[in-house]
């Protein structure tokens, strides 16, 4: 058993398990923190943008001012955002035979997987996360074919280029194999692949392995999975929260008794409490609304967005906020708030309960209804004539680099009434601010992570009790801005096996068995004996059928009746037909014994011999030899077949037939 | 042979219906439906219905037939409901509540939403208006449904170590499903009530080629195979049109949920598209949260709604209004729909009436009509409906009853059960081993019963009331097997084929040999028994070519063993060695020494015997 590591990045993981002939891939998460080395994509033309000057080396030498922008000391790529993909050459993609997807944030590379590799395999992914992770995708399609770029930046990709470009640019890693968006027909293409799953549903993978998806708490219809055999177990465990926020809680129970789990996807804000984040986060709204100013919130369409809303729905009427209008803009706004409504199985208790009333499960629904929230795909169009100031406004990109939110940052980062609120942890707020440099509006960092934290995940895997654990390499040192937290990484005995980008890791453990299934007429052919106590043995003679790697044995069939037709003239000489084998034999013959029973069927003259291991009886009057061992008897006995099976019978009448 | 430790075991899979379904000529009828599963040693209830055309004891199923005494939590493993028509759940509260069960009851999201709404409905009918006592109160339905677990489509749910379920979508109504029932390897599928078409709001029943023991099916429509849905779409909405555009009343009698809005969907763009004035209504209360449902399970609908749900609900009718008890009277012409759908109480039955006695309205009954209920009766042509003895449902009769029906009456099935079609439909995707057919009429069930047996070659069942069917099951026995053993025997067959390749037929035939490992790990030793011979023949060749006549003689006569001519000269039949030797003096003198062991005594007591023969002198020796 082998485990492919194509991504370096904890939370968005994309590993490759080989079990048992079936090569199953874990994830596919898009790295796409690389877009921050690029410029932002403003939706109308940007004066300041455009007047960004170019970048020439110190020396002179290398002149990149076409692909390179300079601003506040930092280079940006002029270019079309580019994602780091997950290694693709480490092996061979067109052998997956399935992917298995945990949450919408991890399959956002799937296009790139499945599209244009030779990938013929299947796609296996809870509805929620095939709806919502749609939308995701076509969203950030749509963020990117609405402002083209019409140039490509590669020069700076030049590994000598790149060697003396400044920093951050200069440490880039894996830049060759970075690539701008996907296309809506690839997206198309490649959900078109999915396979719908519902949680504890057993799907059975080339009859060899099964794989189960459980509930991870962490997002609409998340899950981890176990992968396994008859006697194997591997657990996926990704993206997984116990905290209570509006997916059904996580399935930890059935994570017991792994010989091997694969942690990935732990918070990637260890010391944020997300309940005092969320805290944070209505309090600084509700000041800068106070003061006659307008809140941005850079955020993902689905997720955390609902729990916003959720809160602030709350907290509105409390702050006296009622009259100021919440926008959420972004090309899948309506959806994602329609489909939140329509996921009742895959939801919390209480959620649930509320649909039994019936009523929609979250309350934005009433957000929308009195009007407090309104939701529109763009900047363009009605939301024009119905902006109104001073507001709160969600939408993406968390990134700041492309969608509506780099419009409001040009229009609103210039006055300190306004304040930015991160609240999505995926992105370096300082990194994502750089480009908007110098700014004037509050920037507040409230970044809400709900995965396990390094605490939690210690309770659960003493709970669950996995024999070996795998994680990236990152979880096992603590932060390097916080190198001295020995409690922000995990210690475990035996030491978690790390991986990084391109490891290939040997599982620590042998296959013995298999399950086999006995036909039951095979079965109740079987004559068990007991040789010891509790113990009982049977020989199987069977014929093995093995289809769809499921093993069957079955009776050895009976010789089909010769044709009548056939000439018999030798009816004697007929061979004898192959039947089941001749029991097993074991024990030995006791010498004293069986002279006496040679002797009472009339064999009187026996010569005794006593070799190394035994002993050698001649017969004299039949000219016949036994050789009697401790572990084997030999009759040599020429051309008196009747004395011969005389003998035969003797000796087995000693031996034990199994 | 290996060490495998097996001991055979027969298993029986009993069934008993406790439920008894009465039938009318015209087969329109439903009975309760309750359904007793024994398998691998557990009990699981099916269904838990009432029957709607009594309102006596006979109402609930006789639950006596499980225990004579006492609560039947003892007795069951657990209850599962198919679907939330009452004659499906109805009997629930006075099972779990006044029977007495208290363990799990698993049903879908949707019917557990829905369920416990058109209990109360009923309830209230029954006893607030009706005056009905020994019936289970409004707190029992609440208690009731404390026990109800959801299941969510294709989940394994374990309800024990050894009992486990799983739903599949069963079209029929919203969150109606079948149930696959897994004990070891021996399995049942209920089917409840399901519908191998797609229409207008839901889709079709689905389930993987699972190969239960049993398949139970209901068997409603078992000989009819009806004629396109279009078709009988288009005879509705004709007969609506007409009634409307000559200043009649349409009255459809619908049950809450189900029917009504497939209906109202079919209207609604009717409307749309001819452009129609008349007033559509439904009746209040129940109707309007019944559309909140399906906005809610929208999952749960067919896949053209949930496709374009964002853009438009199909369940937000533009032209579809609340109605309102004064409305009966209004003058011209409206289409009403209203509940209940048997027209046995309530605003359907009050609407009957005003409207029976005037020929230019119409009643459209686009469902069953339990035998006992007026719209039984009107369906079978009665034109004068009077009070009769008290065991039929008429609830709100006065002394003296009687009414002239001179409204025309029409029958439409949309109810969404599979047909003929279907059910074989169904029998090919889950090929199971054993078929049982309930729900249906005898002699309808009879001859799909045939229609099943010659197609499939399965054995068909169709118990009758308070009967029990035990068909006996073939469980195979699982065991581990050392993957060495089995790798090593399956190399014997061969490079094998991608395993993943799909492929129609493949059988290796290998023969398992002893592995001495099962002697070693018990401690035994393995007692060698071998038997040596020797034959002297006459051959006037050389040692070697007497070889090779052995070998091509011993060819042509054992057919189907493996013969070797080895390097060194000797021949061997499986593990039988045979050597050739002859002393200088005696050339064409051959000595044949035979070795066997006891696993081959058969074909080496048969070689020697064979061999003293002699050779055929017509053996080439090449």
């Amino acid at each position: 058993m082998k485990l492919y590591c194509l991504s370096g990045h904890p939370t968005l993981p994309c590993n490759v398990l080989k079990f048992k002939s079936t090569t199953i891939m874990l994830d596919c998460g898009l790295d796409t923190t690389s877009v921050l080395q690029f410029l932002p994509l403003p939706l109308v033309h940007s004066p300041r943008l455009s007047k960004l000057p170019g970048w020439v080396s110190k020396d002179g030498t290398i002149n990149l001012e076409k692909e390179l922008k300079e601003c506040a000391g930092r280079v940006f790529v002029d270019s079309q955002p580019e994602f780091c993909l997950p290694e693709r050459e480490l092996l061979d993609l067109s052998t997956i035979d399935v992917i298995l997807i945990s949450n919408y944030h991890c399959m956002m590379a799937l296009p790139y997987i499945t599209e244009h590799t030779g990938f013929t395999g299947s796609v296996y992914a809870t509805e929620p996360t095939l709806q919502i992770g749609r939308l995701l995708m076509e969203e950030l399609v749509n963020f990117m074919e609405r402002v083209p770029k019409a140039q490509s930046a590669t020069c700076w990709k030049n590994k000598e280029i790149q060697r003396v470009l400044p920093g951050p640019l200069k440490d880039a890693v894996e830049v060759l194999t970075w690539k701008t968006c996907y296309s809506i027909q690839d997206v198309n293409s490649a959900l078109s692949k999915v396979q719908l799953v519902g949680y504890s549903q057993k799907v059975e993978l080339f009859g060899a392995v099964q794989v189960t998806p459980l509930s991870s708490g962490y997002s609409l219809g998340s899950s981890n999975w176990i992968i396994q055999s008859h006697y194997e177990k591997v657990s996926y465990v990704s993206g997984s929260s116990l905290l209570t926020t509006h997916p059904q809680p996580m399935d930890q129970s059935s994570l017991k008794n792994s010989d091997v789990l694969i942690l990935t996807g732990l918070t990637q804000m260890p010391t944020a409490n997300p309940d005092g984040m969320l805290g944070d986060f209505c309090s600084n709204l509700a000041m800068t609304i106070r003061a006659g100013g307008n809140v941005l919130v850079p955020c993902y369409s689905s997720g955390v967005i609902y729990d916003l809303l959720e809160c602030l729905y709350q907290f509105i009427e409390n702050a006296n906020l009622g009259s100021t209008p919440f926008y959420f803009l972004s090309p899948v706004a309506n959806s994602s708030l329609e489909f939140s409504q329509i996921f009742a199985e895959w939801l919390c208790h209480n959620k649930q309960s509320k649909v039994y009333l019936p009523e929609p499960p979250f309350p934005h629904a009433e957000l929308i209804q009195t009007n407090k929230l309104k939701h529109y795909p763009s900047i363009h169009g009605d939301f024009s004539t119905d902006f109104r100031q001073p507001c709160v406004v969600f939408t993406g990109h968390p990134s700041l680099r492309f969608g509506d939110v780099v419009h409001f940052m040009e229009l609103w980062g210039k006055s300190s009434l306004n304040t930015i609120i991160f609240t999505e942890p995926d992105f370096s707020y300082l990194d994502a601010l750089a480009p908007y440099q110098p700014l004037s509006m509050k920037c507040v960092y409230c970044p809400i992570d709900t995965r396990l934290n390094f605490h939690q995940v210690s309770k659960l895997l003493k709970e669950v009790q996995p024999l070996h654990v795998v994680c990236p390499e990152q979880y096992t040192q603590p932060p390097p801005s916080q190198s001295h937290r020995s409690d922000l990484m995990l210690e475990l005995q035996p030491p978690p096996m790390p991986y990084r980008r391109c490891s290939v890791l040997g599982l620590p453990f042998r296959r013995r068995y298999e399950r086999i299934h006995l036909l039951p007429e095979l079965a109740k052919s079987l004559v068990p004996s007991e040789i010891k106590p509790g113990v009982s043995l049977a020989t199987v003679s069977a014929v093995l059928q093995s289809k769809d790697n499921k093993h069957t044995l079955q009776p050895v069939p009976k010789p089909l009746p010769l044709p009548p037709s056939k000439k018999r003239k030798r009816v004697v000489e007929e061979p004898p037909e192959v039947l089941a084998p001749k029991p097993l034999l074991s024990g030995s013959v006791p010498l004293e014994a069986f002279l006496a029973v040679l002797h009472k069927h009339g064999i009187t003259e026996v010569k005794v011999e006593e070799t190394a291991d035994g002993h050698i009886l001649h017969l004299q009057a039949e000219d016949t030899l036994i050789q009697l061992e401790e572990d084997g008897t030999h009759i040599v006995c020429d051309n008196n077949e009747p004395l011969r099976t005389t003998l035969r019978d003797l000796v087995l009448r000693f031996l034990m037939k199994l | 042979p290996t060490g495998l430790y097996a001991v055979p075991r027969s298993m029986h899979v009993s069934l008993s219906i406790s439920s008894s379904c009465s039938f009318s000529g015209a087969g329109q009828d439903v009975g309760r439906s309750c359904i007793l599963v024994s398998i691998g040693g557990k009990n699981i209830m099916l269904d838990c219905g009432m029957h709607m055309g009594y309102n006596d004891d006979r109402r609930f199923p006789d639950f006596s037939y499980i225990t004579q005494q006492g609560r039947l939590t003892e007795f069951l493993d657990c209850v599962i409901i198919s679907h939330f028509h009452l004659d499906h759940c109805g009997a629930l509260p006075y099972m779990s509540e006044m029977v007495g069960y208290d363990g799990p009851i698993y049903m879908t999201h949707p019917t557990k939403a829905i369920c416990p709404i058109l209990l109360e409905d009923f309830r209230k009918i029954t006893v607030d208006k009706k005056g009905e006592t020994n019936f289970f109160t409004s707190q029992m339905i609440k208690d009731c449904m404390k026990k109800v677990i959801p299941l969510n489509l294709h989940q394994t749910v374990q309800v024990d170590d050894e009992l486990e379920i799983k739903a599949y979508y069963a079209g029929h109504v919203l969150g109606a499903a079948m149930v696959q029932i897994k004990v070891g390897s021996e399995s049942v599928v209920y089917t409840g009530d399901y519908n191998m078409t797609p229409d207008r709001h839901l889709g079709a029943a689905w389930i993987d080629k699972c190969r239960p023991d049993i398949l139970i099916s209901e068997s409603t429509y078992a000989t009819t195979i009806r004629d396109s849905k279009r078709c009988r779409e288009r005879d509705f909405l004709k007969k609506v049109h007409e009634t409307v555009e000559r200043g009649g009343k349409v009255l459809i009698p619908v049950f809450a949920l189900g029917r009504a809005q497939e209906l109202c969907i079919l209207l609604e763009t009717f409307w749309e598209r001819m452009n129609m004035k008349a007033p559509i209504y439904f009746s209040t209360g129940l109707t309007e949260k019944a559309n909140h449902y399906y906005k809610l399970f929208i999952t749960w609908t067919n896949q053209k709604i949930r496709k374009t749900f964002v853009q438009r609900n199909m369940f937000e009718f533009k032209h579809i209004k609340a109605f309102d008890r004064s409305y009966i009277d209004n003058p011209g012409p409206m289409v009403v729909f209203a509940t209940p759908g048997m027209l046995h109480a309530g605003l359907s039955l009050q609407i009957f009436r005003k409207w029976a006695g005037n020929e230019k309205n119409m009643i459209i009954m686009p469902g069953y009509c339990v035998q006992g209920t007026i719209g039984h009766k009107i369906l079978n042509g009665q034109k004068k409906l009077e009070l009769e003895n008290r065991q039929t449902v008429i609830p709100e009769y006065e002394p003296g009853w009687s009414l002239e029906v001179k409204l025309q009456v029409e029958y439409m099935s949309f109810s969404a059960h599979a047909d003929a079609k279907g059910i074989m439909q169904l029998i090919r995707m889950a090929e199971p081993r054993n078929m049982l057919l309930v729900h249906g009429e005898a002699k309808k069930m009879e001859f799909l019963k045939d229609k099943i047996e010659q197609e499939f070659s399965i054995n068909c069942f169709m118990p009758a009331n308070g009967e029990t069917s035990t068909v006996a099951t073939n469980p195979s026995v699982p065991v581990d097997i050392s993957l060495n053993l089995l790798k090593r025997e399956m190399a014997l067959g061969g490079p094998l084929p991608d395993p993943k390749k799909p492929r129609t037929i493949w059988r290796a035939s290998l023969r398992l040999v002893s592995p001495e490992q099962a002697l070693k790990e018990l401690g035994l030793s393995e007692h060698q028994l071998r038997f040596t011979c020797r034959v002297q023949l006459q051959d006037a060749h050389s040692d070697s070519d007497t070889h090779i006549r052995i070998y091509t003689h011993l060819k042509s006569v054992l057919k189907g063993y493996t013969i070797q001519h080895l390097p060194d000269g000797t021949v061997m039949v499986e593990s039988i060695v045979i050597k050739v030797s002859s002393s200088p003096e005696e050339p064409n003198t051959k000595v044949l020494l035979l070795s066997w062991s006891y696993q081959d005594e058969d074909l080496g007591s048969f070689l020697s015997t064979l061999l003293k023969k002699g050779l055929p002198a017509a053996l080439s020796s090449m």
